[in-house]
């Protein structure tokens, strides 16, 4: 089976400490590392455990600046077969819906029989994936947490619902799938997995190689423009606690015994 | 003058003459021997390099006294004192069994130099140890049969056989060649005496003396029968025992000593990945650590066939206490069953590519060593366990088999060179609180920036809201002392001393070129540090070129000793203070007498050792990236911990580690003694008893 894996460089929330600058343009991006948005991480280790079970290959593409080959050399590390990356200045500030064209374009370019995305991204807005299936014309899965493959033909994909139960579908290949983190255990890459990677050609393709009419995709293409970035202003009975994490606890404990939330 | 018995090599055996016998049992039984022993080795020259043949001097007297002086034995006192008198028993029964075999072909065969006047004090010497080797050989298959030691105890679990029969097996093989012996010098007394004549000296209370008056009136024919016979079983026990020796854990007999003479000789450091390829062509390596058997260096599976499954690694092991999935000679045990299993004594040998782990070998087993070193401290033989659980590590870790608890510490690691993935310019948060800074400046080494001393502060100590306590401390005293010195900043990241243990190598070596670089930029002359894991690695693992490196405690200890530091007296203070020595200080790097030196010159401050102290100190549950990971055990290390202390008699713990006091503190709470036990570092104590 031939796999594509969608996977974006994303501020590391884990590593992080996010804040809005002082304009309200963007957050401050100074003092940030990026890594491999958590969601695709797990959607990279599904495709590898599928492709050593029935064969194939897996391929990871990536919408983004030339900085986006780090995370794409990393999922190769991984054991991806290859990367694309898709770089053009016209991409700037695609939104949602511009940046599934890019990715359709380029699914189209190759035959994969599945296509994966994560579940939403750490800095986006979960609508990639979908957007993609449509425009494809593909059967499409959200948060899946369960794959099985039961022919070259149909899938079956399980998803998690309300309450902590499980559902079960059957799901026609070519199809997409949106991947809920959990799924699996993803494994390590360590330094020297990326170094054994680091000499790989990952063929960048721009709107040119892709047919792509600039116009319609990034900033001049978007339908939805950001307008501004802000910390909400502290509302009725919020209250932020402040001291050592011990004097937090603390105090949060009180207010809890006061209030009658805890005896 | 007819000999009163026949000698067993003028006998013969239904007109067959028994010397011919005698001759070819030891031809084929050293033949079979030096096979077996071939076979044996065949694994060996099939694994990786390890060169161990240097400090010829050193390791020959580290022999004498480990190996020839037994020196670790006594540790676990009757055990050890009954294998000192079975091994000096050996000792000098082994020229009495070389003439016995001699014997059985040339009539009356004396070892050169063992004529005369030197042989007769040798026969007495034997008589004794015969009768000495037979004593401790009993009381040990009591102690084995009937007391059976929890320590010998193999749960079901871990996947391998008992191997108490064997030892039974073979200490009733001890007991049968002395007492053949014993019989077949006996009988000889006894007939001698009743020809009129005197035997040589015979010690009265040994087993030879025994049967001497128990066969005082036995006809000669029984005499006779008892002399032959028992000289036969002799050499036929002999050398079955010889070539059953190689088949389990009494190979040790033979490779425990040339073990214990190419141990490895400097601690606190891990092994490099391969032997003979440098830091700088590690890149080049197709494979990193063990995944199959044959990855292990010759020297870790002379390990193997040299364990003796005495349990006394498990026995002082923190993981086996609480109960995690690992017990450090079952690694050993289950190594050597494949060793035998895949080099066989018979037929064609067959290593396999099977990666160790998931075979014999768990992911939780290995990731569970604190690498606290208790078990190489108290194996007999000086068995290795770090090095090989890091190179197992680093196979897995090759492989992408990390938990994911330190899959992000390890990211963090690679990202922002601390496990919590805090920003680098907080990294010196500790010194730029304002009312700390008001009181107690420290410099920023830069360029513009230079002192005499670094304090490097590492992660935990600068990140962690509690340990910045120790740094703000180690701060002050170092300020009081007037020591002219500044921290790295933002330029310090992790040591790395866990990054290597767990299997990481090559950040490892980003983290340590980082820290070279930016240490060697400084320009300073000394490195203090109050985290015996940076410590010990920078001490024992970082380039020959840095500044010499010391843990806080040894420069408070010296300060202490040259007048420089005094300490205030306790103030109504009546409690008892213990020192828990940490893994990385002491057992790593044997600092144990400053610290406590430090301790003493509090005055009023009463101090009791732990029964656990030293050498044997109780891992508090592991530092560093040990932290993160998520265990299977049943409780907690650090409470054994504050338990083994309470049962002291203590109810401040004084450790010198952050890691520690983390563990410690928290253990505390989760016994619920908070209240009743404290918990407080070396620095956090001096700081608050220091004149000034």
């Amino acid at each position: 089976m031939d796999i594509l894996v969608c996977v974006k460089r994303v501020p590391d929330t884990a590593e992080n400490e996010i804040e809005v600058n002082s304009d309200g343009t963007d957050i401050e991006r100074d003092d940030l590392v990026y890594s491999v948005n958590e969601w695709d991480n797990y959607a990279v280790e599904e495709a590898l455990q599928i492709r050593d079970k029935v064969g194939g290959s897996v391929t990871v593409i990536s919408v983004g600046d030339e900085e986006s080959e780090e995370v794409l050399r990393r999922e190769m590390a991984m054991g991806a077969d290859g990367g694309i990356l898709l770089s053009d200045d016209a991409f700037e500030g695609s939104d949602g819906r511009g940046v599934a064209a890019i990715l359709k374009a380029a699914v189209e370019k190759g035959n994969y029989d599945l296509i994966l995305t994560g579940a939403m991204a750490d800095d986006g807005a979960a609508q990639v994936g979908g957007m993609l299936a449509a425009m494809l014309d593909r059967p499409f899965a959200s948060l899946v947490n369960h794959i099985e493959v039961v022919d070259d033909k149909k899938l079956k994909v399980g998803r998690e619902i309300e309450g902590g139960n499980q559902e079960m579908n059957e799901i026609d290949l070519p199809c997409v799938l949106s991947i809920q983190t959990g799924i699996n255990e993803p494994r390590y890459v360590g330094i020297r997995g990326i170094r054994k990677v680091a000499s790989l050609e990952i063929p960048v393709q721009g709107a040119g190689d892709l047919g792509i009419d600039p116009s319609t995709v990034g900033e001049a293409g978007a339908k939805v423009r950001r307008l501004e970035y802000f910390v909400p202003d502290l509302g009725e009975g919020a209250e932020i606690l402040e001291g050592s994490t011990e004097e937090v606890i603390e105090k949060l404990i009180e207010i809890l015994k006061a209030q009658g939330g805890i005896k | 003058m007819n000999p009163v018995l026949t000698a067993p090599a003028e006998a013969t055996f239904l007109g067959f003459p028994m010397a011919v016998f005698y001759f070819l049992l030891p031809v084929a039984g050293v033949a079979l021997f030096v096979y077996i022993m071939a076979r044996r080795m065949a694994p060996l020259v099939r694994a990786a390099p390890d060169p161990r043949l240097d400090h010829l001097g050193q390791r020959f007297r580290l022999m004498l006294k480990y190996a020839v002086g037994q020196y670790r034995h006594p540790r676990y006192l009757l055990p050890g004192l009954l294998h000192i008198a079975l091994f000096a028993g050996f000792m000098v029964l082994s020229l009495r069994s070389i003439t016995l075999i001699m014997t059985g072909f040339v009539d009356g065969y004396t070892l050169p130099g063992l004529g005369g006047t030197a042989g007769e004090v040798y026969s007495v010497l034997k008589d004794v140890a015969a009768t000495v080797v037979l004593i401790a050989a009993g009381l040990a298959m009591i102690r084995r049969g009937i007391f059976k030691p929890e320590r010998y105890d193999v749960p079901p679990e871990a996947g391998i056989k008992d191997h108490s029969w064997e030892a039974v097996l073979v200490l009733a093989l001890i007991c049968t060649l002395v007492t053949c012996d014993m019989l077949f010098e006996g009988s000889m007394d006894a007939a001698l005496r009743q020809a009129g004549q005197h035997p040589e000296l015979v010690v009265p209370g040994t087993g030879r003396w025994l049967f001497g008056n128990l066969f005082a009136g036995a006809p000669r024919s029984t005499l006779q029968a008892w002399h032959l016979g028992s000289f036969f079983v002799h050499n036929v026990v002999f050398f079955f025992f010889l070539n059953f020796l190689p088949m389990g854990k009494h190979f040790h007999v033979i490779t425990s000593l040339p073990n214990v003479f190419l141990m490895k000789l400097k601690k606190g450091v891990i092994k490099p990945v391969r032997w003979g390829v440098s830091d700088d062509q590690l890149d080049e390596l197709d494979s990193f650590g063990v995944k199959k058997f044959e990855d292990f260096t010759w020297k870790h599976m002379l390990d193997f066939y040299s364990c003796v499954d005495c349990g006394r690694c498990a026995d002082q092991c923190p993981a086996y206490a609480v109960k995690r999935p690992l017990a450090p000679r079952f690694i050993s045990i289950k190594c050597r069953d494949y060793a035998f299993e895949h080099y066989p004594l018979w037929g064609d040998i067959h290593p396999s590519d099977e990666p160790l782990i998931g075979s014999i070998l768990s992911e939780d087993e290995i990731w569970s060593c604190t690498t606290c070193g208790a078990c190489e401290a108290e194996c007999p033989v000086f068995i290795e366990y770090i090095d090989k659980i890091v190179d197992l590590r680093r196979g897995m870790v090759e492989d992408g088999m990390v938990p994911q608890s330190l899959q992000k510490p390890l990211r963090a690691l690679e990202k922002r060179g601390n496990p919590w993935g805090k920003l680098e310019k907080k990294r010196l948060a500790w010194s730029t609180d304002k009312e700390f800074a008001a009181e107690c400046p420290v410099k920023v080494l830069d360029k513009k920036t230079a002192a005499e001393t670094l304090y490097f502060v590492d992660s935990i100590t600068s990140y962690d809201d509690r340990m910045q306590s120790i740094a703000q401390c180690t701060a002050r005293i170092l300020t009081a002392l007037g020591v002219d010195f500044g921290i790295l900043g933002r330029a310090e990241k992790d040591s790395g001393n866990e990054v290597r243990r767990f299997g990481e190598e090559m950040l490892f070596q980003e983290l340590k070129a980082q820290n070279s670089e930016a240490i060697a930029a400084s320009g300073v002359h000394r490195i203090v540090t109050a985290d015996p894991h940076a410590f010990n690695t920078l001490k024992n693992e970082y380039p020959d070129s840095l500044p010499p490196v010391q843990h806080i405690s040894q420069f408070l200890a010296r300060k202490i000793r040259c007048g420089e530091l005094k300490l205030k007296p306790l103030e109504a203070d009546e409690r008892v203070y213990t020192y828990h020595d940490p893994c990385y200080l002491g057992r790593h790097n044997d600092v144990y007498d400053d610290p406590r030196q430090v301790l003493d010159a509090v005055p009023g401050l009463r101090r009791v050792d732990m029964l656990e102290s030293r050498d044997r100190s109780f891992c508090c549950g592991g530092g560093g990236l040990m932290l993160f990971y998520e265990p299977e055990e049943e409780q907690r290390m650090g409470v054994l911990r504050v338990e083994m202390a309470r049962k002291a008699g203590a109810s401040v713990i004084v450790t010198a580690c952050p890691f520690c006091l983390v563990n410690i503190e928290d253990a505390i709470k989760v016994a619920g003694l908070e209240g009743k036990m404290e918990a407080i570092d070396l620095a956090e104590l001096v700081a608050r008893q220091m004149e000034v």
